[in-house]
């Protein structure tokens, strides 16, 4: 990122920047803290004393309508986004109410003014889980016409879902059908959502200054619409070197977890329990080198991406997704080939078929059954995905373990076609992640997944490496003495081989840190039992901690785990506190809204 | 005298308060009669352990918690727990099963026991790798053959042993059932073990009514039995707390000699540990067998030290007090002196195998079972072998004290099915060295958690190298004694061997010799704490001279003493002889 982007031209001047970027160079994170509180309640100060002209404020403040800035997510990308959009904001002199759908009042709606929303998809084009009253007030009977209401909707979605980007969808249809005007077309965002959602702020903020009739009508470049948050982000990533890189499952585990340690020190990297990590990993070689042969092309072949000149063999490795197929290169790879089955897979012929036919064709498979000639690298490489960075919770606290970040991966492998095949992120730590090599990571913060206070308990439900965060959570509350009780449900497939970080628990369990821990093994000789089984033995304690207060926690497994564990968590409430179905569903919900109940599901 | 309490020290036993004996005796006492909470432990979900203290308390129901240590360290890095694993040891007087038992230990084996029977020297099975999950329902699959697993282990006397004789002797049959009346008689009484194996009620009684011998703290320490049937020593009475050795006249069994005192196991560096061998004190008719037993044990449980563990054996007790002391002790108890003891010879403790027509006409064959593992490997699928036997098989089948199997009781028309099934599973043997066959190892790596080195997986090697040495002696039809134990506490009975290994750590052996052919000497330290290679050249150059000046007859052990008195003649005996 550019200093450019920090300080646009119009915001400081060169003496001004210079001053700025000096003082930037010697203050410490708290020091800057307090530099923008002191600003901040400056510019309040100034605002207050309207039409004083300060030296912050050149022009009078506007009396401009009200923009607010409506997330709702489950993994932090919209909240993220939110922010930068605000920051961008605030730049062109608007100023922006960031606030999350689940602590949203609906009724407000009908006080809004202007509105952008950005929301993502999950299973099956479901809203967000913390998002689902403002979704049911909002396509409900009691929504209210909303005809002063100027709105825009950023959708967050993965194309390989049936069901892409619909709840983003069903905000934008239900809020024009309230009578509400569209600022801005609605914009679908894929995994690789960066560039759509700048497009989309650009635009939506330069119609938005345009009509407040702030400054001046320059447009916004795309990549200057978003400031940079640390140094080092996605586009930017910190090399952490492996310290650590073990399988922690015993012999004959069905599994392959492995525990990763990083050593982040001196790359200004900080992250709280529950955030995640960022790993930009790389394609294998071996799997570009096969695509590379189906597709008749030469790994020399040079191209230019994203304005940056590189070979193809390099761009494949570091820059696109080729093993999962995306929709957009079936449609690509139909109309290059013309190939009839490909053809009425695109079609609305094909369109229930489609994405089961897409999981179980990876790139490479459909360029072998469908060859073309005479291909070149620009052409190919057009209907693929940029390669997106994976996701882990992050296993580790900082105050724990300072300057390190842990990581629990299982990496992903299976047959497909005759052929090993395996998951980015997995294989290039599974098979070139030797110990003294170095990772690029960057942090992802999660504020949908955070420890209450110290004296708070918390109920933690988990399957897989959806304990990592636990194991955070604990090494936090340790370093920090916290007091509230704790209770942790996990779930694996064999105790003897599978139990992750089955040590640390018990030593937790026996100083008293972790009160209780249940565990369900489905593949030990009784089977079929998992975490939420565990709940239900202990249905009238569970409800007992949750009637005290704790806060809860699921992570892990979002298409099995969590919705039975949700569903469990409603049918513990109606039992123990005698409640109808639609009782306990709102008991839960309130739970939700309270943020005493938080998912981090994958 | 015994009537001299006044004058004894008696600051280390079962009268003084529990706060000044060892935890051991504080646990036994608390433990509700073997209880503790073991109950408990076996449903807790988050380990495949139980508590400390009820693995202590386990072990009187017959089970060792154990792990298993090939895999201890990478689990550790793993953050995993050690993959625990339980020992269960069986409870079999004398060492006789039913076909239809075995048919069911066999089942048992398969389900729980990773595919593997062990036979042991004490003459019992013990199943290995079984998992806590499995304990219950291994000791309820005994239970439905009739046998169980109490005492196998722990503070009481162990499984008694019996002769195996292989001639089916009527004397061997009345000692045989003599073992089992003991076994019975000195049994635990708490019902600790029907409540938590076998699922049974609690049933209120009083403390007396649980354990009206051994009360709340038992003895203090394992306790041995064993009977003899002269000339055969197969069951090393000698290294008996209390042995029988059977007397018999014209018309049969007329009572035993009473040996006391033997034990195998020593501690390293702790010079008051030692191997014994146990001393005959004396004759007993054969009506006060159960009465002498009584009298014996219970100078045991009430002299024996409690508050160190490893001075608590009979041995030290007898060795502290004095023989003569002890010996008044046990008459007074038993309200008459012991009769002088009668005379006997033994003439070896090895096992003989092959067929052998008993007195009744039927056959028994004896079998050797390499280190007593009853497992399917190539070309040897003994565990197969023994159920195919089993299934047809109309007598009994023994487990010898050298850890072989004796199929007893066939009609002259089952023989050939039975030679049939033998050979057909690897099992008829014969082409096996003399010493290999004299040979014993106990289990040790990697499911023994006292282990310091190898032993059962480290016996078919260098008992290899040995024979190769043998080999060029043209000594490899030389019946010698050959054991191999990897710590020193001596569960192959080693220091009654000729030639005998005790582990110290991975690959370092203390190396005995010259223990007596038929267990009536101990054998001499000459290397402490050495490889392979250095065991080899010292047994190279003892054979290479046995071979040459050996006495006509003269077993290796003899010859061992013979050159280590010359050598030694008018030295004071050292810790270790280097006699080459």
């Amino acid at each position: 990122m550019t200093a450019r982007a920090l300080f646009p031209a119009d915001t400081l001047n060169l003496d001004q920047r210079r001053h700025v970027e000096a003082l930037s160079g010697s203050v410490t994170p708290e020091q800057a803290r307090w530099i923008s509180g002191y600003f901040a309640g400056l510019e309040a100060g100034i605002a207050r004393l309207a039409g004083d002209g300060g030296a912050l404020s050149p022009e009078a403040p506007r009396a401009a309508r009200t923009l607010t800035v409506l997330h709702g997510g489950e993994t932090g990308n919209c909240a993220g986004l939110a922010r930068m959009f605000a920051a961008a904001a605030r730049e062109r002199d608007l100023t922006a109410e960031i606030v999350d759908m689940a602590r949203y009042k609906p009724r407000r709606l009908r006080e809004e003014q202007d509105l952008l929303v950005i929301v993502s998809t999950h299973g099956e084009g479901d809203p967000p889980q913390p998002a689902l009253d403002f979704f049911e007030y909002v396509e409900g009977p009691k929504a209210p016409k909303l005809p002063e209401l100027r709105y825009a909707v950023l959708a967050l979605g993965d194309s390989s879902y049936e069901h892409y980007c619909e709840a983003g969808k069903r905000l934008d249809r239900r809020l024009e059908a309230l009578g509400a005007g569209r600022l801005a077309p609605r914009a679908d965002c894929d995994v690789d959502f960066d560039e759509t959602a700048a497009q989309w702020s650009a635009e939506a903020l330069a119609l938005l200054a345009a009509q407040a009739g702030a400054g001046s009508e320059v447009s916004v470049p795309a990549d200057s619409a978003f400031p940079a948050a640390t140094a080092h982000d996605k586009r930017n990533p910190f090399d952490a070197r492996i310290i650590e890189n073990l399988v922690i499952v015993g012999r004959d585990s069905t599994k392959e977890t492995r525990h990763i340690e990083l050593d982040i020190a001196g790359s200004g990297l900080a992250y709280d329990p529950g955030d995640a990590i960022g790993i930009v990993a790389r394609n294998d070689p071996a799997v570009v080198e096969a695509l590379l042969d189906a597709a008749g092309l030469s790994g020399d072949a040079g191209l230019t991406v994203k304005g940056e000149a590189t070979s193809l063999a390099d761009a494949l490795e570091g820059h696109f997704e080729i093993a999962l197929t995306p929709p957009r290169f079936l449609d690509h790879w139909a109309a290059l080939t013309g190939a009839a089955p490909l053809r009425r897979l695109a079609g609305e012929e094909g369109k229930s078929e489609r994405l089961a036919w897409l999981r179980a064709h990876h790139v490479v498979d459909i360029v072998r059954r469908f060859p073309l000639g005479g291909l070149d690298a620009e052409t190919f490489v057009a209907g693929l995905r940029p390669l997106q960075p994976r996701l882990y919770s992050i296993a580790s606290s900082l105050s724990a373990m300072p300057d390190e970040a842990h990581v629990t991966l299982a990496p992903v492998r299976y047959q497909l076609h005759g052929e090993p095949r395996h998951g980015v992120a997995s294989a290039h730590l599974a098979d070139r992640g030797a110990v003294g090599g170095t990772l690029p990571v960057y942090i992802q913060p999660n504020e949908q997944f955070r420890l209450p206070e110290d004296d708070k308990a918390i109920v933690m439900i988990g399957a897989g490496t959806g304990i990592a965060p636990y194991r955070a959570f604990l090494q936090e509350r340790e370093a920090r003495g916290a007091g509230g009780g704790s209770w942790l449900f996990f779930g694996e497939r064999n105790f003897r081989s599978d139990f992750l970080y089955q040590t640390e628990w018990q030593a937790w369990l026996k100083d008293g840190l972790l009160s209780r821990m249940d565990v369900a093994f489905s593949r030990d000789r009784d089977g079929r039992t998992y975490v939420q089984h565990r709940m239900l033995e202990r249905s009238a304690d569970l409800y007992a901690w949750l009637e005290e207060g704790a806060h809860l926690y699921v992570c892990g497994d979002a298409v099995g785990m969590a919705p039975d564990v949700h569903d469990t968590l409603v049918a513990i409430v109606a039992e123990q506190g005698g409640y109808g179905r639609e009782r306990a569903e709102d008991y839960v919900r309130d739970l939700q809204r309270s943020r005493r109940y938080q998912r981090d599901v994958y | 005298m015994a009537g001299d309490d006044a004058l004894l020290d008696r600051s280390r036993d079962i009268s003084q308060p529990l706060d000044r004996l060892s935890a051991d005796e504080r646990l036994k006492k608390s433990s509700d009669y073997l209880r503790g909470t073991i109950a408990t432990g076996l449903i807790d979900r988050i380990t495949g352990a139980v508590a400390t203290d009820d693995t202590r308390l386990m072990k009187i129901h017959g089970m060792y918690q154990q792990d298993d240590r090939d895999l201890r360290d990478e689990r550790r890095r793993q953050k995993l727990e050690p993959a625990y694993r339980f020992m269960i040891r069986v409870r079999l007087p004398g060492g006789v099963c039913t076909p239809e038992q075995w048919l069911k230990l066999d089942s048992l084996a398969r389900a729980h026991g990773g595919g593997s029977l062990r036979l042991t020297s004490r003459q019992t099975f013990q199943f290995h790798w079984v998992l806590k999950e499995d304990v219950r329902a291994t000791i309820q699959g005994l239970h439905e053959a009739l046998l169980d697993t109490v005492a196998a282990c722990g503070d009481v006397s162990r499984n008694v042993m019996c002769a195996s004789d292989p001639q089916d002797s009527a004397l061997h049959a009345e000692v045989a059932a003599a073992a089992r009346q003991v076994s019975d008689h000195y049994m635990p009484r708490t019902r600790a073990y029907h409540e938590i194996w076998y699922g049974e009620e609690k049933v209120a009684s009083s403390g007396a009514e649980q354990e009206p011998f051994y009360g709340a703290t038992y003895l203090p320490r394992k306790f041995k039995i064993g009977f003899v049937v002269p000339p055969s020593n197969d069951i090393d009475v000698y290294t008996q707390d209390l042995g029988f050795i059977a007397i018999a006249g014209p018309d049969g069994l007329e009572g035993y000699n009473v040996a006391i005192g033997g034990g195998m196991g020593r501690t390293d560096n702790e010079p008051t540990t030692y191997p014994r061998l146990a001393d005959v004190i004396g004759y007993i008719p054969k009506d006060r067998l159960v009465a002498a037993t009584g009298a014996v044990m219970s100078v045991q449980r009430d002299y024996g030290n409690r508050l160190e563990r490893n001075r608590a054996r009979f041995k030290y007790t007898i060795d502290d007090k004095g023989l003569g002391w002890i010996k008044a002790a046990i008459e007074a108890r038993l309200g008459a002196p012991l009769e002088p003891a009668r005379p006997f010879h033994f003439t070896s403790n090895g096992d003989s195998f092959g067929w052998r027509e008993t007195q009744s006409g039927r056959f028994n064959c004896t079998l050797f079972v390499e280190s007593g593992r009853l497992a399917n490997r190539p070309g040897r699928a003994w565990l197969d072998g023994m159920r195919e036997i089993a299934r047809v098989h109309r007598g009994q089948i023994r487990v010898t004290p050298n850890q072989n199997l004796i199929v007893a009781g066939v009609a002259a028309e089952d023989r050939p099915a039975i030679e049939a099934l033998l050979a057909e599973h690897g099992l008829a043997g014969g082409l096996e060295s003399a010493i290999r066959r004299n040979s014993i190892a106990c289990v040790a790596l990697p499911t023994c958690g006292l282990a310091m080195a190898e032993a059962e997986r480290y016996l078919p090697d260098i008992l290899a190298r040995i024979e190769a040495i043998l080999a060029a002696q043209g000594l490899l039809g030389e019946p010698i004694t050959f054991r191999i134990s990897g710590c020193p506490n001596g569960c192959s009975r080693p220091y009654v061997a000729e030639i005998a290994l005790t582990g110290r750590a991975p690959g370092k052996y203390n190396l005995y010799l010259g223990g007596g052919f038929h267990g009536e000497r101990l054998a001499r330290m000459v290397r402490e704490n050495v490889g392979e290679s250095e065991v080899l050249s010292v047994l190279e150059a003892l054979l290479g001279r046995y071979a040459a000046e050996r006495l006509p007859g003269e077993r290796l052990g003899d010859f061992v003493e013979r050159i280590s008195y010359l050598a030694s003649a008018s030295q004071v005996p050292a810790r270790i002889t280097p006699i080459i």
